[in-house]
């Protein structure tokens, strides 16, 4: 099977380097799976999980905000403000921001950032997503 | 007499105690800083990365405009400046304040034309002091500052780029040379010069949704990214700087004690002296 290489970074440093067989990400207008040899491509990304699949029929799951990807070639980069591992999340954390903002969302206080509780709300789930704890 | 000596003995006592602090200052300073340079390393690939795409799609067939790119009339200006918390860095906080200062007084009459976003406790209270249009500030930063930490800042002032409430928006921070020296820089941040990748490797991407949109999207990351590893690179400097500053003190405090123990040394030998010569004048008295 033909790989290509996975990296994922952060303003901080690089979260995951490695191969991979496919790379399933949620760009703004829908899902991409990427599979090797994929045309060179750059798209912002969702604040979602992304999923790699390794070689070992493996499957890396990342919570990703504030994204985009690049693929060329055999190489896919993608950078964001944050990816975090399902071992670098604190679910009780990403639990309680979830209810938080649900709770905001639900109230609609006048002077409330939408937008900001919308987007507070989808990273909460994107983590508790690769954590397996919906 | 006698006095003079305990005087001069609790004197070396207490530089003794100064260039211990000193000492340790300096060797958390140095430790410190080899982390921040590691951190600065680490941010690199991230903006390397947002650069190429970004000049790829400049670089790209149909001519991209983005208001990020293009200058217009200045009418108001605005200063991102990146000091630190703490004092006991020698001139740090002082060079890159009076550098901004100059670059304010040379290009600005009145305080209209310009507004501040300040990083640090030391300068924010100097500009605030002296009634300067500080607009936003962040302090408490910790040592090893992260993305999410300055992002806050970071936005809001390219976002009144972006809402054209200033035309301008500089950088200035002590730009990392070295462990001893640090230069004052004050750069233009937006409008963004123009992006040139080192390589030219043409790619012909596909954008999705469009070009334009990831543009759009990319240009104010990167203007982000940019203000995070000049903040890197001030806290580099920073520790630098408070490692040679410590150092010198550390210096001075030897040098000091070397004196008044030469100082303490001859009182104790006066002392004698003059004890010796009163048995003796004594002794001869009673002969």
């Amino acid at each position: 099977m033909s790989k290509m290489t996975v990296e994922v970074v952060t303003p901080e440093r690089v979260v995951y380097s490695g191969e991979a067989s496919m790379v399933i990400a949620r760009g703004v207008q829908g899902d991409l799976g990427i599979l090797p040899n994929h045309m060179p491509l750059v798209t912002p990304l969702k604040i979602a999980p992304v999923r790699i699949k390794t070689e070992g029929e493996k499957e890396i799951r990342m919570a990703v905000s504030g994204g985009f990807m690049e693929v060329r070639g055999d190489k896919v980069t993608i950078l964001a403000e944050t990816a975090e591992l399902p071992e670098d999340i604190d679910v009780e954390r990403a639990k309680a921001a979830k209810e938080r903002a649900e709770k905001r969302l639900i109230d609609k206080h006048p002077d409330l950032d939408i937008r900001r509780a919308e987007r507070a709300l989808q990273r909460a789930m994107a983590r508790l997503d690769v954590t397996n704890n919906q | 007499m006698a006095k003079g000596i305990r005087e001069i003995r609790g004197r070396i006592k207490s530089f003794k105690n100064t260039r211990q602090i000193t000492k340790a200052m300096k060797m958390m300073a140095a430790a410190r800083l080899r982390r921040a340079q590691e951190k600065a390393e680490a941010a690199r690939p991230y903006a390397r990365k947002i650069r190429e795409v970004i000049a790829s799609i400049a670089s790209g067939t149909t001519a991209v405009k983005h208001p990020m790119l293009e200058s217009r009339p200045v009418k108001k200006t605005g200063y991102i400046v990146i000091t630190s918390d703490r004092g006991m860095a020698g001139g740090y906080n002082g060079n890159i304040i009076r550098k901004v200062l100059q670059t304010i007084k040379e290009k600005h009459k009145s305080q209209d034309e310009y507004a501040i976003f300040v990083l640090g406790r030391k300068g924010r209270d100097f500009f605030r002091k002296r009634n300067y249009p500080v607009i936003d500030e962040v302090v408490g930063l910790p040592g090893n500052p992260t993305f999410a930490d300055i992002k806050k800042i970071a936005s809001a002032a390219v976002q009144m780029f972006a809402d054209e409430k200033i035309d301008e928006l500089y950088l200035c921070y002590n730009e990392f040379q070295s462990a001893i020296s640090q230069v004052p820089t004050v750069t233009r941040l937006l409008p963004l010069n123009a992006v040139e990748s080192g390589e030219q490797r043409k790619v012909n991407y596909e954008y999705e949704p469009s070009a334009e949109e990831v543009l759009s999207v990319l240009l104010p990351k990167y203007a982000e990214t940019l203000v995070y590893s000049a903040l890197l690179d001030a806290k580099a400097s920073e520790e630098g700087a408070r490692m040679t500053a410590m150092g010198n003190a550390t210096d001075n405090a030897t040098a000091m004690i070397d004196k008044l123990t030469l100082e303490y040394n001859r009182a104790r030998q006066a002392a004698i002296t003059q004890e010796i010569s009163e048995i003796v004048a004594g002794a001869n008295a009673q002969a």
